[in-house]
């Protein structure tokens, strides 16, 4: 690491040389991350389909594989239909507009990587260790509604534009119930930085999670998280059966992929910061030698994955819900529920010092 | 020049050029879309000055909610824009007119002396672990509470009379209350009848 800093000193001089050393590594972390984020997005889909056929007791893809191998039948499939996607031609429909059309897609995706910046996925490895870290997040997935709007509005299409429409305004809800849950987190935390809230969560089990003083906090940021980021039972946006595919209807080829890119690295973001905030990041579940002995990276991921079969698993079970209802369970249900919450940590948090070292209590309060 | 000259450089062309076409764009659309960019390149230049709460927030409340909100609106209205541009020349001088006062006034502030490049020095740059958050946090709910306070009645009163305003009771709407539907037992819906059976004849 010194040695290339130094290269980059010699070769561009003393003003240059440390700031282009800066974003070079900078540019090199992020691919470091954004590779395996988009391979697990792949894996992500393949993963989707093979367990809902479970459910539904089917088989699933298991055609294409590696060299022949018959045991790994399936496990190409994602590539496969990456290539596909990659080969298909991108239509532009007539009296859209042009260039909001392409820049729809980008417009949604780029959050969803940029978010990925503040995420600590181990005590040390984090691209950048920012105080208002969690601020951050909810600023950078607040941006990715805008490429649903605009990908509605420039398709030139009333499918698409109705898509849009329910989108924007269910996204716009459900941020408020997320942002109080999240306020809960900070004022346990006391900090807004993602590693410092993982580090108060610190404690000899699972216990001292903030899963369990914050339980109703899980289940309306991680139910937001759903509705966040589209999916069923809320994907009211994209509703097959009413308005056939919502905002990206008119969208083929690689210009879709990135909607669909987007969508799964949005869920993997929400269940990742669902298992940073409320299940410990990389702390084991019990601070004892079989547990300590697998790396927090594993644990996390482990987490991370527990979440997403939930969001598979809701996918599979549920119902879509209606539009009226999906309004009415944010902001009637989800919204006073944290906000009553918010006002019980407040009071806990004022009780005499002896009173919060009693029990259950000194495991979260500090 | 240096690094952060060229990045304050950027964002500032960025800004200016945004803010025109926001005025200049014929499409509603992308007015309202360059506003957007515009937004965000500020809060860039609020991050330089190492304003990152701010520029958080900026980023939050207006490019994730309020601008989602008028995007919304503008989309949904269908707006002749030869009708828009009807009356341009003949409010031509009243705009300018507005115009020249308003940059009178700012130069009027700006050309003051105390904003003089002298007067007001880059703030001292902070360490690592300083947190502009905690730091406004615990000045707004200490110091100011009363004035924070009295903004947060204000638009509470103001969000009261919106909806207040807009909302109307219509009969006879058949509006489903959930409440009840969760409570219905099978006996409300159900009737069980015993019935001999019958035979054929």
């Amino acid at each position: 690491m010194e040695y290339a800093q130094e290269l980059f000193g010699n070769f561009f001089g003393p003003e240059w040389g440390p700031a282009l050393f800066v974003v070079t590594k900078n540019v090199l972390l992020i691919v470091a991350i954004i590779l395996p984020l988009m391979l697990a997005v792949a894996y992500l889909t393949f993963a989707e389909r093979k367990i809902i056929a479970f459910m539904q007791m089917r088989v699933g893809p298991n055609r294409v594989t590696f060299f022949g191998i018959p045991w790994l039948g399936g496990w190409g499939q994602p590539i496969a239909d990456a290539v596909k996607a990659v080969m298909k031609e991108i239509i532009i429909p007539s009296g859209a507009n042009k260039l909001l059309f392409v820049l729809a897609p980008i417009l949604t995706f780029a959050p969803a990587l940029a978010a990925w910046a503040v995420i600590p996925f181990s005590p040390e490895v984090v691209l950048a260790d920012i105080n208002a870290g969690l601020l951050y997040i909810l600023a950078m997935t607040s941006m990715g509604i805008y490429g649903v709007i605009i990908a509605g509005w420039a398709s030139n299409s009333k499918y698409a534009f109705l898509g849009a429409m329910r989108s924007a305004a269910q996204v716009v809800s459900y941020e408020l119930a997320m942002g109080f849950a999240l306020v809960c987190v900070l004022m346990m935390s006391q900090s807004l930085n993602l590693g410092d809230i993982v580090m108060g969560q610190q404690g000899s089990s699972f216990l001292n999670w903030y899963l369990i003083p914050l339980f109703p906090m899980f289940l309306v940021y991680f139910i937001s998280g759903v509705a966040e980021t589209n999916r069923a039972p809320f994907d009211v946006a994209e509703g097959e059966s009413e308005i056939v595919a919502g905002f990206h209807v008119e969208y083929s080829g690689m210009a879709f992929t990135v909607f669909f890119l987007a969508e799964y690295s949005n869920m993997i973001l929400v269940a990742t910061l669902a298992s940073i905030i409320f299940l410990g990041g990389w702390l084991p579940p019990v601070d004892m030698a079989p547990f300590t002995l697998i790396p927090g990276f594993i644990w996390l991921v482990l987490k991370i994955s527990g979440l997403l079969f939930c969001f598979l698993w809701f996918r599979a079970t549920f119902p879509r819900y209606r539009y009226d209802q999906i309004m009415r369970l944010g902001w009637k249900v989800f919204i006073p529920i944290t906000l009553i919450w918010i006002v019980v940590i407040g009071l806990v948090m004022q009780l005499p010092s002896p009173v919060r070292g009693v029990f259950p209590l000194n495991l979260w309060f500090h | 020049m240096s690094f952060q000259d060229i990045i304050f450089y950027f964002f500032s062309a960025v800004l200016v050029a945004s803010a025109t076409g926001v005025i200049t764009a014929r499409n509603p659309v992308h007015s309202a879309l360059l506003l957007v960019l515009a937004f965000f390149t500020s809060a860039g230049l609020w991050l330089l000055l190492e304003a990152e709460f701010l520029a958080i927030t900026l980023v939050l409340v207006y490019v994730g909610a309020v601008m989602v909100l008028f995007l919304f609106v503008v989309m949904m209205l269908d707006i002749n824009l030869d009708r828009l541009r009807e009356g341009f020349w003949k409010w031509a001088p009243f705009g300018a007119l507005l115009a020249l006062l308003m940059s009178a006034e700012m130069a009027m502030v700006l050309m003051g002396e105390q904003f003089a490049a002298d007067e007001l020095p880059a703030p001292p740059s902070r360490a690592a672990d300083y947190s502009n958050t905690k730091e406004l946090g615990r000045l707004i709910y200490t110091e100011y509470v009363y004035a924070f306070e009295l903004a947060a009645v204000i638009l509470l009163v103001a969000m009261v009379a919106a909806i207040a305003l807009t909302l109307r009771r219509r009969t006879g709407n058949k509006a489903m209350d959930v409440a009840k539907q969760v409570a219905v037992k099978r006996e409300d819906r159900i009737r069980m009848v015993t019935m001999p059976s019958e035979k054929k004849e």
